[in-house]
């Protein structure tokens, strides 16, 4: 009578897990979906050597003169390989990767079309004495194509290959794309299963009655939370593994810091987003305003918390607030253990924030639940 | 333990929704043993009262007894003391039927021994390995029947437990509600929009409409007032003008 698998709370747990494992999708969007977006993003941003500059060519000429010849596309086909149209030039640095530039003679119509699908990032202006260079300042590949050819203009074909033993390269681990990425997917995926799994299969129960079914029992109530809780950590834990699995055999990204404090955050940001995924599902039954409620706390934390990208491209002035949203400290934390090597001295604070965070959403979410 | 005379005791209950009032003051005693049928056309008030009773709900005034017991006080004996099924609930999808057993069973510290003796009981055995998913709705009503019994209940509240069912496995969970009564003396208040159902099974009918008792007694006491009618549906059209289910 007394054995383990009869209590309530280990029984409830089962369920609760069973209930995880056995829809197909959970395993598509928590398992296979972070390592797809860690593999794809790791490689495009990763992406070693080879720089591809796309640039079209306007020819400006007085049409007076009977054979004008303009300056680059006279260079380009001096010094260029020509197919069609188009002047490919490769220039070689085992340094920093060989830079491959595409020069596609065009109309002044078609250039600008082409520069809306993307298929150029600069247009080339060329005149009888010399190159108009129009491209969007902001972008930062039009930027080196602008570059890289005002370069080869003004100097000729040496000098992206001269001067090699000035640079240094930085291909430690831990300064790469893929290790600013990993610890953010990391934090996010706890984020999105706590608060898709949890709250969203709270709202469901309530609005199916069978929360109310199950509390018209003995079931004590917080074994129920807590049942759900722990069958999600498991879940989440098993997530992470096999994500930093795939990162660390794939892109050799590695843990610098401390293991222990690393798993000491991974406990609390589960328990931060444990504790306000119960209180986002304290009262509603209604599973579209749940679904509002969800995605109004999840995807301004996306967006802001700097998981793919830097933060610090927002305005000063909202950096303090993006520091404090639980996905921006735990995302943070993660990457100082990763890459800066930091244990437990540095991230205690952020831990005790995130936990304290958790537990207080938690009491409160209890205090108002609506288990009818 | 001073044991009450009646098992369920509700006296000047009334209950509030916003505007609507769903039961206006209502008074309702059950014997040990005893099995009573609530009938009413929709919007009754049968379940509000019956969920009152459960303790899903609350009373806006008047008390709740059950076996000389009130929720406020006695919230976990009177748990162990019940048995119910609600109108709707839906179980969880990705369960089976034996693993939703097991999961209530646990809730009374019952093992697996239990939920097999429940499951020849209810014979829903073919359907152990289901998931609650595929099963069909009489099945699922025969799951939420089964769950309803797993504590051996003193008292068993089922709201419409029948509703959808063909009439033979209506009829077999009667001889299962019958046979709790002649074998362990249960007591059980049913909600239901079948006659046949209150005359086959119920020693006693009430018949609620707009948060009221319009009256109570066996089916011939009932058919009797208001001078002889023939039927329930009949009766009822006399005392409130429209047709016991529509
Ligand atoms: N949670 C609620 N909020 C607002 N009104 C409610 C609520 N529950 C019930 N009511 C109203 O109370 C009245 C009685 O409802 P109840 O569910 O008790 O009827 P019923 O007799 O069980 O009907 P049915 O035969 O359709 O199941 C109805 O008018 C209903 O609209
Ligand atoms: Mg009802």
């Amino acid at each position: 009578m007394n054995k383990i698998t009869n209590h309530q709370l280990y029984r409830l747990i089962v369920a609760h897990f069973a209930e995880i494992i056995r829809e197909p999708s959970v395993i598509f969007w928590g398992v296979v979906f972070p390592i797809l977006m860690a593999w794809g993003l790791g490689i495009a941003f990763t992406q070693k050597g080879g720089v591809q500059a796309k640039l079209a060519v306007v020819r400006k000429i007085d049409l007076t003169s009977p054979n004008p010849e303009t300056k680059l596309i006279s260079w380009l086909n001096a010094n260029a390989q020509k197919k069609d149209s188009a002047y490919t030039i490769t220039l070689k640095n085992e340094k920093i990767g060989d830079a491959t530039l595409s020069f596609f003679e065009t109309t002044s119509s078609n250039a600008f079309t082409l520069l809306k699908k993307g298929k150029v990032s600069v247009i080339i202006e060329d005149k009888l004495n010399g190159s108009n260079y129009r491209f969007d300042p902001a972008n930062a590949e039009a930027k080196a194509a602008y570059h890289l050819a005002a370069d080869l203009e003004a100097h000729g074909l040496l000098s992206y290959t001269e001067n090699q033993s000035q640079i240094e390269p930085l291909t430690l681990s831990g300064t790469r794309y893929v290790d600013f990425l990993i610890p953010g997917l990391l934090a996010m995926g706890i984020m999105m299963a706590c608060s898709w799994g949890i709250s969203y299969t709270i709202i469901d129960r309530r609005s199916k009655k069978l929360l109310r079914r199950m509390v018209a029992t003995p079931m004590k109530k917080s074994n129920l939370l807590l049942a759900l809780i722990t069958a999600r950590f498991t879940m989440n834990l098993a997530e992470a593994i096999l994500l930093f699995l795939f990162s660390w055999l794939y892109f050799g990204v590695k843990v610098q810091g401390s293991w222990c404090a690393l798993i000491i955050l991974f406990i609390a940001a589960n328990i931060a987003f444990s504790g306000i995924a119960i209180l986002i599902s304290s009262r509603t039954a209604n599973t579209e305003v749940g679904n509002g409620m969800i995605n109004a706390i999840v995807t301004p934390m996306m967006v802001v918390s700097g998981v793919f990208f830097s933060y610090h491209n927002f305005p000063d002035w909202v950096i303090p607030a993006i520091q404090y949203l639980p996905l921006t400290m735990i995302t943070d934390s993660f990457r100082s253990i990763f890459n800066e090597g930091a244990g437990f001295m540095e991230v205690w604070r952020e831990a005790l924030v995130l936990t304290t965070t958790g537990v207080l959403s938690f009491v409160i979410g209890l205090k108002i639940f609506k288990w009818y | 333990m001073s044991e009450s005379e009646y098992i369920v005791e509700v006296r000047q209950v009334r209950k509030s929704f916003k505007e609507v009032q769903a039961v206006k003051g209502v008074n309702l005693k059950i014997k040990h043993g005893e099995f009573v049928a609530l009938l009413g056309p929709n919007g009754a008030g049968k379940t509000t009262l019956v969920e009152m009773i459960e303790g899903i709900q609350h009373p806006d005034q008047g008390e709740i007894f059950i076996a000389g017991k009130q929720w406020k006080h006695h919230q976990h004996e009177l748990h162990q003391m019940i048995g119910l099924s609600l109108q709707e609930t839906r179980f969880m999808d990705k369960l089976t039927a034996f693993e939703t057993m097991r999961l209530f069973a646990s809730f009374y510290k019952l093992d697996s021994d239990r939920v097999n003796e429940v499951f020849a009981l209810i014979g829903l055995e073919e359907k152990k390995k289901a998931y609650v998913d595929n099963l069909s709705g009489g099945q699922r009503q025969r799951l939420a029947l089964g769950v309803a019994l797993l504590n051996k209940p003193k008292i068993l509240l089922l709201d419409e437990p029948t509703t959808g069912l063909d009439p033979n496995a209506r009829r077999e969970i009667w001889n299962i509600l019958l046979d709790l009564k002649k074998n362990h003396n249960t007591s059980l208040v049913l909600t239901s929009h079948y006659m046949e159902e209150a005359e086959y099974l119920c020693d006693r009918i009430v018949i609620m409409d707009q948060g009221n008792i319009l009256g109570e007694g066996t089916l011939q006491e009932i058919l009797a007032m208001g001078g002889g009618h023939r039927s329930l549906d009949e009766l009822f059209i006399s005392l409130t003008g429209r047709h016991l289910y529509e």
